[in-house]
């Protein structure tokens, strides 16, 4: 059953990102532009301090704009829709970028057996790197590992404390 | 290998030298539900070079047995005589406090470092001597020695093997300058003598003992990545046992020690069951199946291992013959089953359970299959039975902290460990030391 659910979120997460892989990543409204693969940066006005105009956009910097966390349900490894495209995003990022290596941090809340949760914050970790390889990121780029509920990002026994702890970190390397 | 050994020498120089915990013991009973046997443990006499001795020897024996949740010490103000030898003993003077037992003796000290523990064990109302031993001990030693003398009181009382002299390895973490600080401890049963084995500012976690208490496997985050561990005490030398792509976790050894039992995980992250044969390193996957597999534990007779594994949805335990078969299903009542360990007599075996949303301690009897709720907190976790298969240690969360708890297999005898700093969590009790 678990399987099942996990296919529809894959696969939702996919329809969610097109069938063509764009080579340069969208636009977005609240970021900085980004330039064409010649060009730099477009600064604005808006700007306070990023790239000086003219440099080169590496992956890594391109990384740091993009959300790093990604929630979960309870006992779940589901990709939730609001974060299919952030997921599709670093998922862009690994494509055109064959040489960004990325590690993927399991977490779970604290509740339970911190084996088992080791587990459960793996197949979080493997989630993500499933879809990370659908949609174009490649074995070599990415790595897992699971803290399960041993590196907490908030504490405290309360239900707002776990599902921040039930998460996957995404790290550059 | 060169570099690793390097970070690892570094690493242990960090490690604290051996830190004397608080002395005395550090246990609090929340309320026995059975009978406590009054007794008396009379002040020992000394002979030694200072005016004052080494140890309260009586106050030890007396925390020890006030510890079991078995027996009530009568204070010493409560007592009519002292004496230290076996001639001076009135039993009258002692039917009339209504102690069913007396326990005397004499700390000598017999060179610089070295002394001997003697004591004597009587039965007032019978009129009669019980048992009666002596020990050597060096000065480091007296502590321990004479929680060996409270070990052989209480199996002379309750017929039970004492486990007063056994110690509790646990996993600490706590905050400093902003940093996660991790520490393997190694402490004596009561809380007293702690010594870190380790410290790390990654995770540490499923510490386990050797069957001969000289070894503690454990895993351990460094590098970022899980890795299993197996450190000599004595010694501190530690050796990376498997480091394999993805999860290398929960480590359990064999009861002939030969072998550890562990959970891989691989680059695809499905977690299974392995064994390791310490020496060739070679690996038997026991489990195959695609949900995780993990947390393996041995029977005490060797013929199988106990693990948890959701393939049927959520956590549930399940055993298979050591040597690989079919796995069988144990556990069908409650949505979560999980963290199987089994008593050393082989008849129990101790696992988390969802007791109505709490996550509790839970024992199954083996024969029968009935399970048992021991515990009564919200996060309780990590059961491990003492060598004597009586007391079940584990650990709870209060006050926003982690902290250990005992509890007798019969749920009669709970208590709570007055904690050090830091949150406390995965507590394993060594086997019975081997003198």
């Amino acid at each position: 059953m678990r399987y099942i659910k996990e296919l529809i979120a894959l696969t939702a997460v996919f329809l969610f990102a097109g069938c063509t892989q764009p080579t340069v990543p969208d636009p977005d409204p609240v970021d900085t532009t980004y330039g064409s693969d010649t060009g730099g940066v477009t600064t604005d006005g808006v700007d306070d301090g990023g790239w000086g105009a003219g440099e080169e956009v590496s992956w890594d910097q391109m990384a740091e704009n993009l959300p790093a966390v990604i929630y979960f349900e309870f006992d779940s490894s589901d990709i939730r829709a609001q974060d299919a495209d952030t997921v599709r995003r670093h998922a862009i990022l690994l494509a055109d970028n064959p040489d960004a290596r990325v590690l993927l941090e399991g977490h779970a809340d604290e509740r339970g057996s911190r084996e088992y949760n080791i587990g459960l914050g793996e197949r979080r970790a493997q989630s993500v790197r499933r879809a990370l390889m659908f949609q174009g990121g490649q074995t070599n780029q990415i790595r897992t590992v699971s803290f399960g509920e041993e590196r907490p990002a908030a504490t405290g026994s309360s239900e707002s404390a776990y599902s921040q702890n039930r998460r996957v970190e995404i790290r550059y390397e | 290998m060169l570099l690793t050994r390097f970070a690892l020498t570094l690493m242990l120089a960090i490690c604290l030298t051996e830190v004397a915990g608080a002395q005395g013991v550090i246990i609090d009973i929340q309320g026995g539900q059975i009978q406590r046997t009054p007794i008396a443990v009379v002040p020992f006499g000394w002979q030694g070079n200072t005016p004052e001795p080494p140890l309260d020897v009586a106050e030890v024996i007396r925390a020890d047995l006030y510890a079991s949740g078995r027996f009530d010490p009568r204070p010493e103000s409560a007592m009519l005589q002292k004496p230290t030898t076996g001639a001076e003993v009135d039993f009258d003077d002692w039917t009339i406090l209504g102690v069913e037992a007396v326990v005397i003796g004499r700390l000598i000290q017999t060179g610089d470092n070295e002394f001997t523990v003697q004591f004597q064990l009587f039965d007032p109302f019978g009129q009669e001597q019980l048992d009666s031993f002596r020990v050597p001990a060096t000065r480091a030693a007296l502590r321990r020695e004479t929680h060996r003398l409270a070990d052989r009181i209480y199996e002379e009382l309750t017929g039970i093997k004492g486990v007063f002299a056994t110690r509790v390895a646990y996993v600490s973490a706590r905050q400093q300058a902003g940093e996660d600080i991790y520490r393997l401890v190694v402490a004596d049963y009561d809380g007293a003598n702690e010594y870190p084995m380790l410290e790390s500012t990654d995770p540490l976690m499923s510490p386990a003992w050797s069957p001969d208490g000289r070894r503690i496997a454990y895993v351990s985050f460094e590098e970022t990545r899980s890795s299993i561990f197996v450190q000599t005490l004595r010694t501190r030398n530690r050796i990376r046992v498997s480091s394999e792509p993805g999860i290398n976790g929960a480590p359990s050894f064999s009861p002939d020690g030969r072998k550890l039992v562990i959970t891989l995980g691989g680059v695809d992250g499905n977690l299974d069951i392995y064994t390791l044969d310490l020496r060739t390193r070679e690996r038997q996957r026991l489990t195959t199946h695609r949900a995780i597999d993990t947390e393996g534990t041995w029977s005490p007779d060797g013929r199988y291992i106990y693990f948890t594994s959701d393939r049927s949805g959520g956590p549930q335990i399940y055993r298979i013959p050591a040597e690989g078969g079919e796995p069988e299903r144990i556990t069908f009542e409650g949505s979560y089953n999980a963290r199987p360990r089994l008593s050393p007599d082989g008849e129990t075996l101790a696992l988390i359970t969802n007791d109505r949303g709490n996550f509790r301690i839970g024992i199954m009897d083996l024969d029968n299959r009935n399970l048992i709720v021991l515990s009564t907190g919200q996060q309780d976790e990590s059961p491990s039975f003492a060598p004597n298969s009586e007391i079940i240690i584990y650990a709870t969360r209060a006050g926003g902290n982690g902290v250990l708890e005992t509890v007798s297999a019969d749920g009669l005898i709970r208590s709570r460990r007055a904690s050090g700093s830091g949150d406390i969590r995965e507590p394993v009790w060594s086997p019975f030391p081997r003198f």
